[in-house]
């Protein structure tokens, strides 16, 4: 039978990783963004280097399994390096390289959509390349895959849960913890899962309300 | 002010302009006419390297535009260019339209910026719709804005891409005036355009394109009561 009271008591000590979670998901979402905005830039550029790269890493991390990935990062810069990561900035740097993979691919066609004009005109205008992506086609593409990008965000909020193989203490591994402190694995894991599912809903709520406000000049 | 000589270009195998020279004068205003695909817009184009030639050379004032060692930028800064379907900035306001390119290209103070564009907005009829985004506009409003763009960074040409054929018709005459008005501050203007009434008022000499070649260059008076070229005549019959 399930026996919640017997969790009650490590709810806060769950409730807690919901931090360790957002900080994870945030840190990596922002890396994400700026490395899948500069690898959007170089797929479309006309510099053939650039472009070849950007798809080999796209393709790499898009081909093997992130928890692969989460591993190899954690285990491999101590190994390397000979210097000691601990698992939240190992999970930031692995979530935000795969997504970064992901978000290029969002921008570049989010990029790709926007009119040709809007580039004509901006030439016309004798605005710089750099001016016209910042200011221009960018503003213009991200308004467009809003929807994607909130999607990415909120799957690496789920995703995220992996980071439990190398220890980070958040929603997930708490759970874990607990379930093994009192061998009410269930309804501890029941609690991670009803957390997860209500973060989704307010993170789902809050990206329709930023895309209502993005998008008052239609 | 404007000088093409032997001007080509083409597109892979297709050869859209075929060797075009022509002069044209500051505060000249030149209508070019011809049947679509004859290389009118690819000519215009060709003007601020929108397209870049094939072989040929276009002088602007001092500046060789088809030399490489030209900044090109720096060019288009002095071409306004006005498109058919407008291509204003959709996530920027009408005064933000206006302001962004002087500020950001120019480095003209946001102050004067504004002053300048509340000036040209006044002029094109359109100030009191400075807040407004331009999905808020209709088509004419939204080409006398593109308009006011290309003019308030000063430009000494002003290039028109059929600013009228995107327009439903009622909203093509209030365009038309706008630059009737802007011809006659002494605006050096190059005009594609199918409004042959327009041409006919307007225009110091009409160019007739036809198969990528310069068919005639004669002022508007003879071309539309005697023109010299038989492509011509044929051109005219079918659109008068
Ligand atoms: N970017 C391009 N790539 C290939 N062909 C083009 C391109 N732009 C124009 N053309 C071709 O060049 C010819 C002339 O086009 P254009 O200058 O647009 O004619 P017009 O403006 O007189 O209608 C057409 O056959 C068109 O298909
Ligand atoms: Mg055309």
């Amino acid at each position: 039978m399930l026996d919640f009271q017997a969790v009650v008591p490590s709810i806060p000590y769950i409730l807690k990783g919901i931090g360790v979670t957002l900080q994870i998901v945030i840190g990596a979402t922002i890396l994400g963004m700026v490395l899948g905005i500069l690898l959007a830039l170089c797929k479309i550029g006309k510099i053939k280097v650039l472009r070849l790269i950007a798809d080999f890493y796209t393709s790499i991390f898009r081909g093997t399994p992130l928890v692969l990935q989460l591993m190899i990062i954690y285990y491999a810069i101590p190994q390397l390096f000979d210097i000691n990561i601990d698992p939240m900035p190992a999970a930031i740097l692995a979530f935000g390289l795969n997504s970064g993979a992901y978000i290029s691919e969002i921008i570049r066609g989010g990029i790709n959509a926007v009119d040709k004009g809007q580039q004509e005109a901006s030439l016309a205008l004798g605005i710089p390349y750099a001016k016209m992506m910042k200011d221009i086609i960018l503003p213009q593409a991200m308004k467009n895959i809003m929807p994607s990008l909130m999607n990415e965000f909120i799957t690496l909020n789920k995703e995220s849960a992996i980071v439990t193989v190398i220890g980070a203490l958040d929603i997930m591994r708490r759970a874990y913890v607990v379930g093994g402190s009192n061998y009410h694995y269930l309804e501890a894991l029941m609690v991670a899962g009803v957390i997860y599912y209500i973060m989704t809903l307010i993170l789902t709520f809050l990206g329709k309300k930023l895309e209502k406000r993005m998008s008052r000049s239609d | 002010m404007i000088k093409v000589e032997n001007l080509h270009k083409s597109f892979g195998k297709n050869e859209v302009l075929k060797g075009i020279s022509t002069e044209i004068k500051e505060k000249e205003v030149i209508a070019i006419i011809g049947p679509s695909g004859s290389g009118k817009s690819t000519f215009l184009r060709c003007i601020n390297l929108l397209e870049e030639p094939t072989s040929g050379i276009i002088t602007i004032g001092k500046d060789v535009v088809t030399d490489k060692r030209t900044n090109i930028m720096k060019v288009r800064e002095n071409v306004g260019m006005v498109f058919q379907h407008f291509y204003l900035f959709p996530h920027k306001t009408v005064l933000e339209n206006l302001t962004y390119a002087p500020m950001n290209v120019q480095g003209v103070s946001k102050k004067q910026a504004i002053e300048i564009a509340d000036e040209l907005l006044h002029k094109v009829g359109l100030y009191e719709k400075r807040g407004e985004y331009p999905n808020r506009l209709s088509g004419g409003q939204k080409q006398r804005v593109a308009i006011a763009r290309a003019l308030a960074m000063n430009p000494s040409v002003m290039l028109f891409d059929e600013p009228t054929s995107a327009l439903d018709p009622e909203m093509v005459k209030e365009v038309l005036e706008v630059m009737k008005t802007l011809a006659h501050s002494g605006m050096t203007m190059v005009i594609v355009t199918h409004e042959m009434n327009f041409a006919r008022e307007v225009a110091d000499r009409i160019l007739f394109l036809d198969g990528g070649q310069l068919v005639e260059d004669t002022p508007p008076a003879q071309f539309f009561t005697e023109p010299k070229s038989a492509r011509a005549k044929e051109f005219l019959e079918k659109v008068l």
